[in-house]
């Protein structure tokens, strides 16, 4: 264990030698642990908190006067404040934990300065608890999936610089040269950020642009996280796991390639939508992308299914191929929706309903959160060697996201539709259009509140493990401290 | 394929297409919009920057999240086009005669115009008399520019004055949200620009136009379910204060029914953050005709004599006129 204190990169471990020995599983989990138990543990403590978020804005819908006396509990801000512990809290930290798991992994190398990344998840945290109080306290931007009030939003981004970084180093020092597909899209997703990001603040916060310009970069910022960030870190998860959990090689190498480039192509540039006042060109051009964007997932599908030989009922095997599964079905069943969405005739109707909201769910809930569950469980056990506290508990956790989520997308998308069909039909008043409504709204509920528990329970079990693990830790280091000075040892 | 650089390579080009596409050539395209004049009737410059008040309380709308509710955008799914006279002339019989062909000129074919006031045949001249008085009135709707503009050719020859009026039409619209679909332009001076994606409450796009009353928006802010029955919206009561009444009560003061009331000798008196809220709300218009979204101001609209619609002061007219132009 005595290397995990000694966070020197592996060339100073070999001073001359060029040609470096691969590193041992275990001392790359030792390396990788610090940062990504702060990553995880953080990440999880965020999910309850948004979803007790999620869960204030969804009770509004059965009694308006909940809580709204309370300027800070308002819907306008709890519901951006959720989002955002949802998105910048759970999804992207636990996103960058799993990133620098299978970066050091893949190259068979320790993670490269596992303190300074540590930092960076610290200085990430701080960022998104400023960003979410900031909401909260009615500092928000204004800027759909860019709320964050920029000193926040910037302090949470020095933090993923210096996450990345270091994670672009450990995929520089790699042992293993041959790239796996997982490696291209992280490596790619890395720097993705930075760049919108930056753009985004520059443009939107620092340097305003006019008019919809605004709009259009908010949208091209939030499509590029959404779609193109989560797609690339998800979709190296599932091409990761899906084949060492089944214990069979990746089906096509050149699918995945496919995958990737029709992502980066094509996700990036989706996202106005088609209802919006800007030139025609722009949503024609995004929905146009979107459309094509189903090959990537038809090939997603094809790979998935070639992996497994045709069975399926193999991703029930072991319990993080179940969430890892999920997440699969989830992103090809939100990815048609997509693009059956990128038709006029569709998105006529879907726009500005709860259809839209739904498929947001359907892609980072559905798909990218199930997929990091299911990475987690595998990783954090590795990291400390021990297994969970509670066994059952990960597969009820299983069970419990995978109903929440059905009930959650499932009614706001049927309740997104009837919307719509009335909102074309200016004789239905508004306020009955607002009222038919509230019964999806209201069954949706159920959804959140045990997404909720089983967020709880991903919680329980991922503290309860780090507890044991540090308790026996310092324990053994209280003992050897407290230990009597054995007579040789003493000096003369 | 084993290069990290190639990777890089290829993700920095996937993204540098989309940043020149979603970035740079709106920025260049939409984002050195300038104002323009309005089309039509008495141009005048557009967008006017909203008074300082109206653009305190976009920063209330932004701090409190009413985007996630309300879109500010309309849509419209075409434009009608009709024909209204504006004056009916002397020789009356002759403009009956004019519209009562033109709406029977192609029989054979799908009609392209289309009579909107039955004109029964063999009217006398005292039944035609009635039919044109009242003008300003919408007479035929077309379906091609051509058969309207010589409809109203056709009209103007028979003494009358006609008018070819072009109406947006479209859900958005048939609900009252706004007279012509939502541009660019519409969001030139606002500081943080925000469209909505969801319209669980309406869309605020033209609310000023719809509501200009101020002590409405008060009131359905501090009680939605007031002044909207059945309404889903949240209260906002933070915005405002129960004050005790000192000396005599404040003019700003809620009228609210009993059953709301603060109680003897208090008062619900809004904040400045309410009132400059309700600036703003009052201060959305987006009914301009422009060249890329046109529309044609009702015949009627610069003569007061023939509406009996109260002229609506404050909001309007600040956001519609510049306040250096020459008086009209």
């Amino acid at each position: 264990m005595s290397e995990i204190s000694s966070p020197s990169p592996p060339s100073a471990a070999n001073p001359g030698g060029l040609v470096c020995s691969p590193a041992p599983p275990a001392e790359i989990d030792a390396s990788c642990r610090p940062p990504l138990v702060v990553l995880f543990l953080c990440a999880a403590v965020w999910l309850v908190i948004g979803s007790a978020f999620a869960l204030i804005a969804s009770i509004k819908f059965h009694a308006p006067e909940f809580l709204a006396d309370s300027a800070w509990l308002t819907y306008g801000r709890v519901r951006p404040a959720g989002a955002n512990c949802m998105l910048y809290g759970f999804c992207m930290p636990a996103g960058l934990g799993v990133a620098l798991w299978l970066l050091a992994r893949l190259g068979r190398t320790r993670l490269v300065l596992p303190g300074l990344v540590t930092v960076g998840a610290v200085c990430w945290n701080l960022g998104v608890a400023a960003g979410v109080g900031g909401i909260l306290a009615g500092g928000s931007t204004g800027f759909e999936n860019l709320e964050m009030p920029s000193y926040a939003a910037r302090l949470a981004f020095l933090g993923y610089l210096m996450i990345v970084v270091w994670g672009a180093l450990t995929f520089h020092q790699r042992r293993e040269r041959q790239l796996f597909v997982s490696q291209w899209f992280l490596f790619a997703a890395l720097f993705w950020f930075p760049w919108t990001y930056s753009t985004a603040d520059l443009l939107l916060l620092t340097f305003r642009v006019r008019g919809m310009a605004q709009a259009v970069i908010a949208w091209w910022y939030a499509d590029n996280l959404l779609v193109v960030w989560l797609g690339l870190v998800g979709l190296a998860t599932v091409f990761y796991f899906v084949p060492k959990l089944t214990g069979r090689e990746l089906h096509s190498r050149y699918l995945a390639l496919l995958t990737f480039w029709m992502l980066i192509l094509f996700g990036s540039w989706g996202g106005i939508p088609a209802s919006a006042p800007v030139p025609a060109w722009m949503p024609v051009s995004s929905a146009v992308a979107t459309g094509l964007g189903v090959i990537g997932i038809v090939a997603v599908a094809l790979n998935v299914q070639g992996t497994l030989g045709g069975q399926c009922s193999k991703l029930l095997t072991h319990p993080s191929l179940r969430f890892i599964g999920f997440g699969v079905v989830a992103f090809i069943v939100g990815g048609v929706i997509s693009a059956a969405g990128a038709l006029s005739e569709v998105s006529h109707v879907t726009q500005f309903t709860w259809f839209t909201v739904a498929r947001g769910l359907l892609n980072s809930y559905g798909f990218f959160a199930m997929v990091m569950f299911g990475a987690i469980y595998y990783i954090v056990p590795q990291l400390f060697g021990i297994e969970f506290p509670s066994a059952k508990l990960v597969r009820v956790h299983f069970w419990t996201a995978a109903a929440g989520i059905l009930l959650l997308v499932v009614p706001l998308a049927a309740g997104g539709v009837v919307q719509g069909l009335k909102l074309r039909q200016p004789e239905i008043p508004f306020t009955d259009i607002a009222k038919g409504t509230l019964p999806f709204l209201r069954a949706s509920t159920t959804g959140d509140l045990l997404i909720a528990l089983g967020h709880l329970m991903f919680l329980a079990n991922l503290a309860g493990l780090a507890v044991r693990f540090y308790r026996a830790r310092a324990i053994s280091a209280w003992a050897a401290a407290t230990a009597e000075i054995k007579p040789a040892e003493a000096r003369p | 394929m084993n290069y990290g650089p190639l990777v890089f390579l290829a993700a920095f080009f996937a993204l540098a297409s989309s940043w020149c596409g979603f970035v740079l050539t709106p920025q260049l395209q939409i984002g050195r919009l300038q104002q323009t004049n309005t089309v039509g009737g008495a141009a005048s410059r557009y967008p006017v920057a909203r008074p300082g008040l109206a653009q305190q309380g976009m920063e209330v709308y932004r701090a409190n999240g009413c985007a996630y509710c309300h879109s500010q955008q309309v849509g419209q799914t075409g434009t009608l086009l009709e024909i209204a006279l504006t004056e009916a002339g002397t020789n009356q019989a002759a403009t009956i005669a004019a519209l009562r062909k033109l709406a029977e000129s192609a029989p054979d074919q799908p009609a392209r115009l289309t009579l909107l006031v039955p004109l029964p045949p063999g009217l006398s001249n005292a039944a035609s008399a009635t039919i044109l008085e009242g003008l300003p009135r919408t007479f035929l709707r077309s379906s091609t520019r051509e058969a309207a503009n010589a409809a109203v050719k056709t009209l103007n020859a028979t003494s009358a004055k006609a008018q070819l009026c072009i109406v947006p039409v479209g859900p958005d619209l048939a609900r009252g949200w706004g007279k012509r679909r939502s541009v660019a332009e519409d969001y030139l001076f606002d500081l943080t620009v925000m469209p909505g994606s969801q319209r669980v409450g309406p869309d605020l796009a033209d609310l000023g136009s719809r509501q200009p009353d101020a002590n409405w928006h008060l009131r359905h802010l501090y009680a939605p379910r007031l002044e909207v029955k059945g309404s889903t919206m949240p209260p906002y009561r933070f915005l405002f204060e129960k004050r005790e009444i000192k000396f005599r009560p404040s003019p700003e003061a809620l009228a609210l029914p009993d059953e709301l009331a603060p109680g003897a000798g208090y008062e619900i008196v809004p904040k400045p953050a309410a009132n400059a809220l309700v600036a703003y709300l009052t201060a959305l218009h987006a009914d301009a005709p422009l060249f890329d979204a046109p529309r044609t101001l009702p015949p009627s609209a610069g003569t007061p004599a023939s509406t009996n619609a109260p002229v609506v002061s404050g909001a309007s007219a600040t956001n519609a006129v510049p306040t250096n132009a020459p008086a009209k």
